[in-house]
């Protein structure tokens, strides 16, 4: 392989939507192509019902599992509000995935907050943004579990990342009866992303 | 075989199959947790959770004394308490290999505190090895075991949550098996009554010396020399990958996998080597200290932040004076999402039945019950390390006692807690007779770090019978008389519970068992038979809604409100119809029986 430099990609969401799996899938990919690859997640009190955060980082050779603000080459927000919690680590320049989910947290359940708006208008105002209504997509592609899936997919072609069996990674990673659907959701994630670059 | 991407918890489980260890033993924590339940998916390894990290330590130990090579893992506060044995172990030396895991938490991402346990090492004078990635941290775990036996010592194996927690990729190896060493009574060796203790202490800074030259020799300390030699690093553990991240090819690294004792001869040599010397270390100034007390000069900690973990920008900016550009946002589109008890969790109806008393003092522990004390229930005062809640609530009471602050205390913690080292607390209350509310959130499992079963469960940590130990005959047997099991989710139980306990806690100690199991644990045979749990959820009928808002009181995530309609909603995805939001509701507007979605 030639030499390239590292890249760096940050998950975030809310416990229990995904985004293990969906960084399980893409490291898979990324190690049978031969691309060196680290990454880092936090467990414990964020589990429960906190956010969430998982960073992948491959290249010819990775040295730190982490990065610091301001480096991560794409971000993919699996609830709209966590993308602009976690902006900060994007690089200037670098791309936003975003889904168009909210989740409500417990001060706006409460009703002592709103749920903010304009989210969405301030990520594209910061950052190059493709906004994903990943529930619909997943739910048209038969599977509407695989919202993580079809963010993924949007993240792929987000990266440009080539030369990659994704369709074995899948196969490697989920559950035999779940194949099918989740291929269909990574194709979908996939040609949402190329539609709006 | 291929590579496989492994944590370095998964990666070290694997180290101790390879070096062929038969037994195994931790108490959970995170980051450590995983260590055990990975090195229990090995058959060859008798793998165990003990009550506490003291016991694991001591079980190791005697393993070792029988003649297999043995291990124990904790995390950074399991050391403190499994210091004792260890550090006289130390004296000892070892029968078969035993190394131990020290999980730190720099950055305090899930504990109390972010010590620093590399000073453990020094102190207790033991080989300490510190990986850098999973790769490593099979390798060094694995070969750690023939130190152990080639120097007659347990090794300290010292990890911090982002190696325990990051994937890399690890080429795997063999088992090698080892016969057992026969026992031979040797009392000069493993009794260490004074008389033996003062020479195995001259003998244990002799082998200190010769670890000193094995360091200065060890494969895993060694030199990179790059480019022009300008700058030189000296880096451990995940400092050394932050370094090469910031540096790369333009500095000439030191990478020390063995930190104690430091290679002072190798460090010396580097020193010369290179114009200026930088120390790259998380937390305590370690290796900067004894460096520098060598008379080698360096730069260290008048740059590196003392506190909280570190990464490549940290560095970028104490060493090169580079600030990184970040993207500012509109801070108003934030708002925050703290952890919550879950929607069902039967510590809500403790902590609800408790925020409504008055003049009381609420003594918490460590466990997913810590959320007990966050908005809106908001019933915590105060917390301190694992079982000391009760002991805690002792003093307290004493100090109130002799200073006439007529309050009254109540303690809480869970199971595991109590099984851990909470029964010793509840025998100072009872022994030392102080007036408190002693409360058991028994929820059947230990519950925040990912459920691990726990002496009161009835089930190993391989899923095998065990026998139960019954909470509230074990609280009689110390001798506590006024003692009740009670279900927290039933808030007329437990509010009929808390009002005899507050009646009685004048004549002496009282004992309130809450049981029930926790929401997320998948039930035993034994839980099914004794909890009967209703598949239904509740729904809101919104002509009785007042919007009060009186079930938001009990912080349930499942319900939200809306503000403009003044109508609260049941997320049919979250509940479980635990029903605590319709026994607070004053118009009985919440009614279960619909089907679970």
């Amino acid at each position: 392989m030639k030499k390239m430099d590292t890249k760096s990609v940050m998950l975030v969401g809310v416990g229990g939507q995904g985004t293990i799996l969906a960084s399980k899938v893409l490291t898979s990919g990324l190690i049978a192509a031969g691309y060196d690859v680290k990454m880092s997640e936090i467990h414990g009190m964020s589990q429960r019902g906190g956010s969430v955060s998982t960073q992948v980082r491959y290249g010819s050779r990775v040295y730190s599992p982490i990065i610091g603000n301001g480096q991560a080459d794409v971000l993919v927000a699996f609830e709209t509000m966590e993308a602009i919690r976690y902006l900060p680590a994007l690089r200037p320049g670098g791309k936003i995935v975003v889904n168009d989910y909210q989740i409500a947290t417990l001060p706006i359940l409460s009703g002592e907050k709103d749920y903010p708006d304009g989210i969405t208008e301030e990520l594209e105002r910061k950052a190059s943004t493709l906004v994903i209504d990943a529930a619909r997509v997943a739910a048209k592609n038969g599977n509407p579990r695989g919202m993580n899936i079809v963010l993924l997919g949007a993240l792929i072609e987000s990266l440009h990342i080539q030369n990659v069996d994704w369709a074995t990674a899948v196969r490697d990673c989920v559950k035999p009866a779940f194949v099918e659907s989740n291929l269909h959701c990574l194709d979908a994630g996939m040609r949402a992303a190329e539609a709006l670059a | 075989m291929s590579k496989q991407l492994l944590t370095g918890n998964e990666a070290v489980a694997r180290g101790a199959y390879e070096a062929g260890v038969s037994f195994a033993s931790a108490y959970p924590g995170t980051p450590s947790t995983e260590i055990l339940e990975n090195v229990g998916t090995y058959r060859e390894i008798t793998a165990e959770w003990a009550p506490n990290e003291k016991v694991a330590m001591e079980a190791a130990i005697g393993a070792s004394m029988g003649g297999v090579r043995s291990m124990a893992a904790m995390k950074h506060v399991g050391l403190n308490v499994a210091a004792d044995p260890m550090f006289t172990f130390a004296y000892m030396g070892v029968s078969g290999g035993m190394v131990f895991v020290s999980a730190d938490d720099p950055g305090m991402h899930s504990s109390q505190n972010e010590q620093d346990n590399r000073n453990y090492a020094r102190f207790m004078k033991l080989p300490m090895l510190e990986p850098s990635d999973s790769q490593e941290a099979k390798d060094m775990f694995r070969d750690a075991f023939e130190i152990s036996e080639r120097y007659d010592t347990p090794v300290m194996f010292r990890m911090t949550t982002r190696i325990c927690h990051s994937k890399s990729l690890v080429e795997l190896g063999e088992r090698k098996v080892f016969d057992a060493i026969p026992y031979v009574k040797n009392r000069m060796k493993n009794d260490p009554v004074p008389a033996i203790s003062r020479q195995l202490r001259v003998n244990m800074l002799e082998r200190d010396r010769r670890l000193s030259a094995f360091s200065n020799d060890c494969a895993y300390n060694f030199a990179e020399y790059n480019g022009s030699k300008k700058i030189g690093i000296v880096a451990n553990g995940i400092s050394y990958q932050y370094a090469k991240e910031v540096f790369g090819d333009s500095a000439s690294y030191l990478k020390l996998g063995m930190t104690n004792p430091l290679p002072i001869d190798l460090i010396r040599e580097f020193r010369s080597n290179v114009e200026t010397l930088y120390v790259i270390e998380e937390l305590d100034p370690f290796m900067e200290e004894q460096i520098k007390a060598a008379g080698i000069d360096c730069i260290g900690k008048e740059k590196i932040p003392l506190v909280d973990e570190l990464n490549p920008n940290i560095i970028k900016q104490a060493l090169l004076g580079e600030t990184v550009e970040e993207i500012h946002c509109n801070p108003n589109l934030i708002v925050g999402r703290p952890p919550t008890l879950c929607a069902g969790c039967p510590h809500r109806g403790f902590f609800y039945a408790c925020s409504k008393r008055k003049d009381t003092v609420m003594v918490g522990d460590i466990g997913c019950y810590a959320l007990g004390g966050s908005e809106p229930l908001n019933a915590k005062d105060m917390a301190i390390c694992m079982g000391a809640a009760f002991s805690l609530a002792h003093g307290m009471d004493k100090a109130f006692q002799l200073s006439g602050q007529g309050k009254t205390i109540v303690a809480c913690m869970g199971d595991s807690t109590f099984f851990h080292t909470g029964i010793n607390a509840l025998e100072e209350v009872v022994y030392n007779d102080s007036h408190v509310i002693c409360c058991i959130l028994d929820n059947r499992i230990t519950g925040m770090t990912g459920h691990q079963e726990n002496p009161g469960t009835g089930y190993s940590l391989n899923g095998e019978p065990a026998t139960i130990m019954d909470i509230e005959t074990i609280v009689r047997a110390l001798g506590v008389t006024r003692v009740r099991t009670v279900n927290p989710l039933k808030l007329d139980e437990m509010d009929a519970a808390l009002d005899w306990a507050y009646a009685q806690v004048r004549e002496g100690p009282v004992v309130l068992v809450t049981r029930w199991p926790c929401v997320l644990k998948k039930l035993s045979t034994e839980d099914k038979r004794e909890f009967r749990t209703a598949p239904a959820l509740c729904t809101v009928d919104h002509t009785k809604c007042i919007g009060c808002k009186k079930c938001l009181s009990t912080g349930c995530p499942a319900l939200s409100l809306d503000k403009y309609e003044r109508k609260v909603t049941i997320d049919r995805m979250q509940c479980v119809g635990c029903t605590i939001c319709a026994q607070v509701c004053p118009k009985q507007a919440v009614r279960k029986g619909a089907r679970k979605a």
